[in-house]
């Protein structure tokens, strides 16, 4: 087979605020609404993906957190009750998920063909982490397309930025590579916020809004960077920002999935559309799509 | 005492569910069957963990579900198998120490969830530690943000609540020591510490640890975490809790069941029984800490919480008493920076002849001012509970400061008056102290029970020294 392509990357964080927010049936605890500029933003992206053709979806998520190795989910079908163990109030929900299993196998090898270590994840009684679950449901809340979730390999813990950049393009390349070889039409995901320094007490109400915002003017400035070189197409001044970054806004990009990302969409020199920026409990979160079938037929 | 026993105890499932396929695996599998057995002898009936594989953002978070059931698959080690739990919760005593935590200025939450994920570190403590829930359980995290003093504040907490319901506690902290992994996937009979500089720093732990010297380990914890640790969102701070659990002490019995390499980190199974070990206590430098004043969004720019002190602030006893004074200067005064200051005009001690007459000496501790064994009643005047023993020891050192200022001991302690705000509480501990201390010098002694001191102290003494010039 050939002939497969990546047609759109998304950066697509993962607070479950928005679930929450948004009173979906597969979630147990109700709200009266709250964070609607990310709520807005995904409103746009899931719009925007409408358009594109898509067979399945492939999610690098930070909650499935990994040290020995990149894994990836290695079974059909995983059903169950996801609970944040951060946020239980706001977060317990009733997922079934399809797992593109070729794609899936197809990945864990070229990974292990670019030398790094992988494995499938084939415990039946693994529960899928909230993040993947989180962002799966906020870009297609009636999961209407088979997944591959692939683990969050911590190496930026074990070693350094650098280090995690360079494993995280080589799985993005390898990502890359199956799914043009498994002929499908692939939409990738890096759920991941931007700055991720938390407050650390929750209002009453969590949606209670009048309590949301940046926690630090720094942490603003980085994140406005960081979203300036997505949607003026600087990828790799991205990537070699990504060290100051990712240490002084304490970023969620330390588990790899921008790095990921931008490496399988090899290094897009395009313009990225922002579809919505906000804050959640503090931290900076931003929507943003990587056209990449319009990039192709040149109508970017 | 509320602490009959403290367990370290390692989070990696290998023990739980794999312990034939390494002997270093089975060791650590008979270690926590005796760490079992020890709990059930101690006749504890309260088993408090603190997990570091459960990290918690908004304040520290206690588990209040009283049956919680499911199977856990580890993120890592899937292929290991599924942990199945069910376990027992005090859920009533998880509220009280919520409540108690509260008290001291923590944020501290329940969690009562169907379906809540219990960590790694605690599924397999309560496993191992508790085989058919033979004592009620009750689970806290590791918050990601908490520094020492709210982790330390969070243990006392704990032991408010313990001691207002009479529980007597097994405390544990799941933790590894080194935590470094080898990240590629080894063969159960190749595993190892991943470093011989790991190896190094985790038997100097466990040997301080055998030592029973606690709180030594707790001082030593950001240097720990900055050697041997690999950065993952819950730093080293364990030892923090266990030891403020165990009233800061160094001279403990301890004694390493146990010591294994998983996967590469560093696993032990330890037993500390609060036992003296007969050594003596040893002097640690970190402030103790009664109330959190708190870092609480230290970042948070909203004018809604003005009282939150800055991290830097030395933590202060919830006084609600008078101002601090300067010691007065004159000529024959004794005054020094290592005895607490005055709340009035007047010295440290006032020299006549050969005569050394101290003010009245509390327990407060000099720069922080803290209570040792806690304030007697918080700033609103609601009572807490305290340790009169600690505060007691307190006095008597700050007495000894004085006197040592002055060119003296307690040898030179001639007379003392005692003050105690509640007689038939306190006498008994008072004493006990007393007769540890000041009763081997053999000074004589008037005690009186009084309404109330200037601070929320329970004990101060009156001193005469005779100290020749």
């Amino acid at each position: 087979m050939g002939g497969g392509q990546i047609v759109a990357g998304c950066l697509a964080p993962h607070p479950p605020h928005l679930v929450y927010a948004e009173n979906p049936p597969q979630n147990e605890p109700g709200s009266e609404g709250g964070w609607e500029q990310l709520r807005w933003g995904y409103d746009r992206l899931r719009a925007s993906l409408a358009e594109v053709e898509h067979d399945v979806v492939v999610i690098l998520s930070p909650h499935w957190q990994t040290y020995v190795g990149t894994h990836v989910l290695g079974l059909p079908r995983f059903e169950g009750f996801s609970v944040d163990p951060v946020f239980p109030n706001l977060f317990r929900y009733t997922y079934d998920l399809n797992v593109d299993l070729d794609l899936a196998e197809g990945i864990h090898a070229e990974a292990l063909a670019a030398g790094l270590d992988a494995h499938m994840m084939r415990n039946p009684d693994f529960r899928v982490d909230y993040g993947t679950i989180t962002t799966a449901h906020l870009t297609d809340p009636n999961w209407s397309k088979p997944l591959v979730v692939i683990s969050s390999n911590r190496s930026r813990t074990y070693y350094s930025v650098e280090v995690m950049q360079e494993m995280m393009a080589e799985l993005g390349r390898a990502t890359k590579k199956a799914i043009e070889a498994s002929g499908k039409r692939a939409v990738v995901l890096a759920s991941n916020s931007l700055s991720h320094r938390h407050f650390t007490t929750e209002p009453e109400v969590p949606e209670d809004m009048s309590h949301e915002h940046i926690t630090s003017h720094a942490m603003h400035l980085w994140d406005m960077r960081m979203i300036d070189h997505m949607v003026n197409g600087r990828a790799k001044q991205l990537l070699d920002e990504m060290p100051e970054f990712t240490e002084q806004a304490i970023a969620e990009t330390d588990g790899g999935a921008l790095t990921w990302l931008l490496h399988a969409l090899d290094l897009p020199e395009y313009k990225a559309t922002l579809h919505g920026y906000g804050t959640v409990i503090g931290t900076g979160n931003a929507i943003v799509e990587w056209p990449a079938w319009r990039h192709k037929e040149g109508t970017a | 005492m509320s602490v009959v026993a403290s367990f370290v105890v390692p989070v990696h499932p290998h023990p739980l569910l794999v312990p034939e396929a390494n002997e270093g695996y089975g060791r650590l599998r008979a270690a926590f069957e005796e760490a079992a057995a020890r709990i059930e002898a101690s006749g504890a009936d309260l088993l408090v963990v603190y997990s570091t594989t459960w990290p918690s953002i908004i304040g520290h978070q206690i588990q209040a579900d009283p049956n919680p059931v499911w199977n856990l698959v580890d993120h890592d080690f899937h292929d290991l198998g599924t942990m199945h739990y069910d376990f027992d919760i005090d859920a009533d005593f998880a509220h009280a120490w919520r409540d108690a935590a509260e008290r001291r200025n923590l944020t501290a939450r329940t969690v009562n969830y169907h379906g809540f994920p219990i960590d790694v570190g605690s599924v397999v403590s309560l496993s191992l530690l508790n085989p058919g829930n033979r004592i009620p359980a009750v689970i806290v995290s590791s918050n990601v943000y908490a520094n020492r003093a709210e982790t330390t504040v969070l243990a006392k907490s704990c032991l408010d609540a313990a001691k207002a319901a009479g529980k007597k506690v097994a405390v544990v902290a799941a933790m590894s020591l080194s935590n470094r992994m080898f990240t590629r996937r080894i063969e159960p009979e190749d595993d190892r510490i991943h470093s011989l500089k790991d190896d190094e720093w985790n038997r100097k732990i466990l040997q301080f640890l055998g030592d029973g010297r606690l709180e030594d380990v707790g001082q030593l914890s950001r240097t720990i975490h900055h050697q041997i640790r690999v950065q993952k969102v819950v730093a080293f701070k364990p030892m923090w809790f266990l030891s403020a659990m165990n009233g800061h002490r160094n001279d403990l019995t301890g004694e390493v069941l146990a010591y294994e390499a998983l996967h590469g980190a560093g696993g032990a199974v330890v037993h500390l029984d609060p036992t003296s070990n007969g050594q003596g206590d040893k002097e640690y430098d970190e402030e103790d800490v009664e109330v959190f004043g708190g870092d609480r969004n230290v970042l948070d720019t909203e004018t809604d919480t003005p009282d939150a002190e800055p991290l830097s602030a030395p933590a202060q006893a919830p006084t609600g008493g008078p101002a601090l004074w300067d010691p007065v200067e004159g000529e024959d005064a004794i005054n020094t920076d290592t005895a607490p200051k005055p709340v009035g005009a007047y010295p440290h001690a006032r020299r006549v002849g050969d005569m050394l007459y101290l003010s009245g000496v509390g327990p407060r501790q000099p720069g922080t001012n803290a209570i040792p064994g806690g304030p007697i009643h918080d700033a609103e005047g609601r009572p807490l509970d305290y340790d009169i023993k600690a505060q007691t020891q307190a006095v008597v050192n700050n007495v000894e400061r004085v006197l040592k200022e002055a060119g003296g001991s307690l040898e030179n302690v001639v007379d003392v008056t005692s003050f105690l705000v509640d007689m038939d509480r306190d006498f008994a501990g008072y004493n006990e102290v007393w007769a540890a201390t000041l009763g081997k010098v053999g000074p004589t002694r008037t005690t009186l029970a009084i309404r109330s001191l200037p601070t929320p102290i329970a004990v101060e003494m009156k001193v005469v020294a005779h100290l020749p010039q």
